[in-house]
């Protein structure tokens, strides 16, 4: 079975200058979303309030949860503590529909507490507010600066393969492109402000991930077809190489695709945002490494024998007429 | 077949032998139970199982077993295995009402892996807090505490700039009441001047005002400012919070919730133990050392007055060594564990006795070599300091008294100068030196902690949620398989029984290791299939380009294999470089995530590769082909 045709020639790197132009925009538009709106950080990386009630009789996390859904109080982790009559709630102050956090104030916990009872009681009588306090982030400054690190890390050790295994070019256009797809990935999770927690930081720097080995299989094959072909014209050879990882491009995004849409439609919330960032990631990914990478590496003007495996000058030949 | 050597065969024989066998234990999930001890006189036995029974049925709670355990280390115990955490929970409650104070109830979590699979080393995944909850501390931060170090360090710090300025002084001491800061007298109101001047100008932390004065005794009073209070107490929460993750992950706590709340709290959640005690004594210790100046040892007669009459010169600490003999010690620190920066332990070359080579930071290296070139010949005490926490039950209450000991572990002369870096001996025993280093590296505690707060926590996602998320990944993974086998018929099956044994190796590595599995890491375990079907992609599509290009089959299964080669190498690195970044984020689910992807990528290279040409090699070797199915 195939679904592309094996011998497609579509002369994508004619397109370079639309497909350029509309990814510096998306670019553009992505930062300029994170700047103004920035990102929907969740209860991981704000911190929030603790409540904490105690039930005369057993009760079930999962009435708690109900409840307090009931009571207008939406994403509150529960958790039972130590049995079946202590549970212990969760939340942003945002979450709590009933009150609307005065600006530049810090929340006035007693109003949320009383939102809470009010919620847990409806349905439960017998429940009452043993404590609460407000909780830190779950991750600090640590976190930050360890993430910049990576990051460093991740954009030399990817840029210093890929300058020694191919060529400069390949490494500034593979990482040009990675930044492309992050920031875009990030963008639209700012334009919906879906909630930024710890589990779609991963599924982001996963994307990375697997938008680099895209990537490396076109670049992979353009090295390849520059060292075969006896006439090799740079715009041909790319182009050539598109197409012929067309197929493998798209129908491994697919396969991955797959089993993140399963995710996404049957998992319920623990893992909707890791499969929508990744599905966002590998959409952006798969098109930025048809439509970007190789019209960034034309310009920056890749050859023949930039590519050609260095031979060792051999005197005994030179000398030969 | 020539294509593929023997050898090869064996080594993919083996390894998916033995990643089936070590991945098999999580096949057996640990079973939620109920502890019940005796709690102080109380004995455990038939008759207490008879009752635990009769208290089950009253309350009509099924149960799997009940059986009587005995353990040298914490005496003998009932345990009562049940199907699932709401009947353990259940269980719990009923049997703290039918029993009473004179047995402990406590929540187990009991291994079901087969005796056979354990003694090989197998043991199942711990879960996360997510999946099954874990054991929650909460501490409170001693603020009072931050407040005394501070002050006494004060206390030195100005008499020594008072002697540097030389302004007399007739006396300084910390007032009696915490907080109030340090009282200096002074003898006349020109000194008193002099000595406000200078005290304000070195340390601007300090809010200095004149005390009352009473004949030629010239008050001063120094009081930290309380922004100033406030920064040192949001910075001991701060380091301690830092200590306290770096101890957790370098026991290998995977993925932890450590958290401040409140004004001075601070959580702490571990997953995978649901026994409080074992993780308490990691948590609550702290152990430190200190470096002072020696003033006397047992021989000494200062020593002998003070051990009889109990009077204790004031500039000086009276402790005792290991053999119970005494020392006296100057309260001036040369350099403590805050000071430093590594530890190690081990043994020491000449003696063969335990030791922990430290090194210690700028400062406290400058103080070292201070002190050390002025005091050549003179005595140096190494005070090992362990802080306790005494649990007493009080009228049915904990009432709980924290305790310091001080041990001198080693009293010798000073041999020479030396500064960052040196070795202490004189410690009891190896595992003590071990523990000490695994302390002073991770960093000391700020301010003492007192737990207020210890339990079992439940899983942190509903139980729908779990179902609702594994049976997405089984259908998820179910999808990608069907996928492949459509679009690439043979070769895709081929794929699809090596993505299995991916999965299944993959699961092996991360239980060997200890990985703690969470709702995250089983999304990161099936985008890692999902990627890792990858590599057969790019084989599949180069062995239809070769049978294109007019290559016969098996050539182009040979040819197939040897060029998609080098692209999967060179995409599966980069794919590593990225992972490996990720497991150098801290703890936390990242880290988890990236560990799994790092794992994953290598088992995939393995299993899309070396697997898929075993078997294709099998199917096809040795007869005429026409075409293949691919």
């Amino acid at each position: 079975m195939e679904i592309f045709s094996h011998n497609s020639n579509v002369h994508f790197l004619g397109l370079r200058k639309i497909s350029i132009g509309i990814a510096v925009l998306l670019v553009v538009a992505s930062i300029a979303l994170l700047l103004t709106r920035g990102l929907n950080y969740a209860l991981d990386f704000t911190g929030g309030v603790s409540v904490e009630a105690s039930y005369d009789n057993p009760v079930s996390v999962e009435d708690v949860r109900a409840a307090l859904v009931k009571g207008g109080i939406d994403n509150a982790i529960v958790q039972s503590v130590g049995g079946t009559r202590r549970v212990s709630m969760r939340f942003q102050p945002k979450d709590d529909t009933h009150y609307s956090v005065p600006q530049g104030k810090s929340p006035d916990l007693d109003i949320i507490k009383s939102d809470v009872t009010k919620a847990l009681q409806a349905s439960r009588p017998d429940a009452n507010i043993t404590s609460r306090t407000f909780v830190s982030a779950q991750v600090g400054d640590q976190l930050r600066s360890d993430g910049v690190t990576a990051a460093i890390f991740v954009i030399l050790g990817i840029g210093i393969y890929l300058w020694i295994r191919f060529e400069r070019r390949f490494a500034i256009a593979a990482l040009a492109t990675e930044l492309h797809d992050v920031l875009v990935t990030l963008g639209v999770i700012s334009l919906v402000q879906r909630e930024f927690d710890l589990t779609v930081l991963a599924s982001v720097l996963a994307v990375i991930g697997y938008s680099i080995n895209d990537k490396v299989v076109v670049f992979d094959r353009i090295r390849e077809l520059f060292r075969s072909s006896r006439k090799a014209d740079p715009e041909e050879i790319l182009n050539r190489s598109i197409n012929s990882t067309l197929s493998r491009t798209i129908i491994t995004s697919l396969f991955t695709s797959i089993a993140m849409a399963a995710l996404f439609f049957f998992g319920g919330p623990s893992v909707h945002g890791f499969a929508i960032t990744m599905l966002i990631g590998i959409l952006v990914g798969t098109l930025s490494s048809i439509f970007v990478a190789s019209p960034l590496l034309l310009w920056l003007g890749v050859s023949k024998k930039d590519l050609m495996p260095v031979t060792k000058e051999n005197p005994e030949l030179a000398r030969r007429p | 077949m020539s294509d593929f050597p023997r050898w090869r065969y064996f080594l993919v024989a083996i390894v998916l032998v033995l990643g089936t066998l070590y991945a098999l234990p999580n096949l057996y999930p640990p079973k939620p139970a109920v502890q019940v001890s005796a709690a102080n006189t109380a004995v455990v036995d038939q008759a207490l199982q008879q009752k635990i029974t009769t208290a089950l049925q009253t309350a009509k709670i099924s149960y799997v077993d009940e059986t009587i355990k005995h353990d040298a280390g914490r005496g003998d115990y009932v345990l009562i295995g049940f199907a699932n955490g709401d009947l353990q929970k259940s269980a719990a409650d009923a049997l703290k009402a039918a029993l009473g104070d004179q047995y402990t109830v406590a929540f187990n979590l009991q291994s079901t892996v087969p005796a056979w699979l354990t003694a090989i080393g197998g043991r199942p995944m711990p879960l996360g807090l997510d999946l099954q909850g874990g054991v929650r501390f909460l501490m409170a931060v001693d603020q009072g505490d931050v407040v005394d170090k501070q002050e006494n360090n004060y206390t030195q710090d100005i008499a020594s700039l008072l002697k540097e300025k030389k302004i007399p002084f007739v006396s300084v001491a910390r007032n009696a009441t915490r907080g109030q800061g340090v009282n200096v007298v002074l003898s006349s109101a020109a000194d008193r001047s002099a000595a406000s001047d200078a005290i304000a100008t070195e340390y601007t932390d300090l809010g200095v005002t004149n005390g009352a004065n009473t004949g030629d005794r010239y008050v001063l009073n120094a009081v930290i400012k309380p922004d100033k209070l406030r920064d040192l107490s949001t910075s001991a929460i701060r380091q301690n919070l830092a200590t306290l993750s770096n101890r957790i992950n370098a026991l290998g706590v995977s993925e932890p919730v450590i958290q401040a709340q409140g004004e001075d709290q601070i959580s702490v959640e571990l997953a995978g133990v649901q026994d409080p005690a074992e993780a308490k004594k990691v948590i609550g210790a702290t152990a430190t050392l200190q470096y002072v100046a020696g003033l006397g040892d047992a021989r000494d007669p200062a020593v002998q007055d003070a051990v009889k009459t109990g009077n204790v010169p004031p500039d000086a600490h009276l402790y005792y060594g290991n053999n119970g003999e005494p020392y006296l010690v100057s309260k001036t620190l040369i350099a403590s564990g805050d000071e430093l920066v590594d530890a190690a332990s081990g043994n020491d070359q000449q003696s063969g006795s335990p030791m922990v080579s430290v090194t210690l930071n700028s400062a406290g290296a400058t103080k070292m070599l201070d002190f050390t070139r002025n005091n050549v010949g003179k005595p140096m005490a190494v005070v090992y300091v362990v802080n306790t926490t005494d649990t007493k039950i009080v009228d049915g209450k904990e009432v709980r008294t924290p305790k310091t000991t001080y041990t001198v572990i080693n009293y010798a002369t000073i041999q020479g100068v030396f500064s960052n870096k040196f070795q202490t001996t004189g410690l009891p025993s190896s595992k003590a030196a071990s523990e000490l280093a695994l302390m002073l590296k991770g960093g000391s505690l700020a301010a003492r902690m007192d737990i207020i707060s210890e339990g079992v926590i439940g899983p942190s996602l509903g139980q729908d949620n779990i179902e609702k998320g594994l049976k997405a990944v089984l259908l998820g993974l179910g999808l990608v398989l069907l996928a492949a086998a459509i679009y690439y018929k043979l070769f895709g099956l081929v794929a699809d029984l090596a993505l299995f044994f991916n999965l299944v190796i993959l699961v092996a590595v991360m239980s060997m290791i200890g990985v703690t599995l969470t709702m995250p890491g089983i999304a990161g375990i099936v985008l890692t299939l999902g990627m890792a079907i990858d590599a057969n992609v790019l084989i599949c599509e180069r062995v239809r380009e070769e049978l294109r290009n007019g290559s016969t089959p098996l050539a182009s299964i040979r040819s197939g294999y040897e060029k998609a080669w080098a692209t999967i190498l060179d995409a599966n690195v980069t794919h590593l470089i990225a992972a490996l970044a990720l497991t150098t984020m801290g703890s936390g689910p990242i880290k988890g995530f990236g560990v799994t992807l790092l794992i994953g990528i290598l088992t995939s290279m393995f299993t899309s590769v070396t697997v898929t040409h075993a078997i294709t090699a099998l199917i096809h070797g040795g007869r005429k082909l026409k075409t293949l199915s691919v």
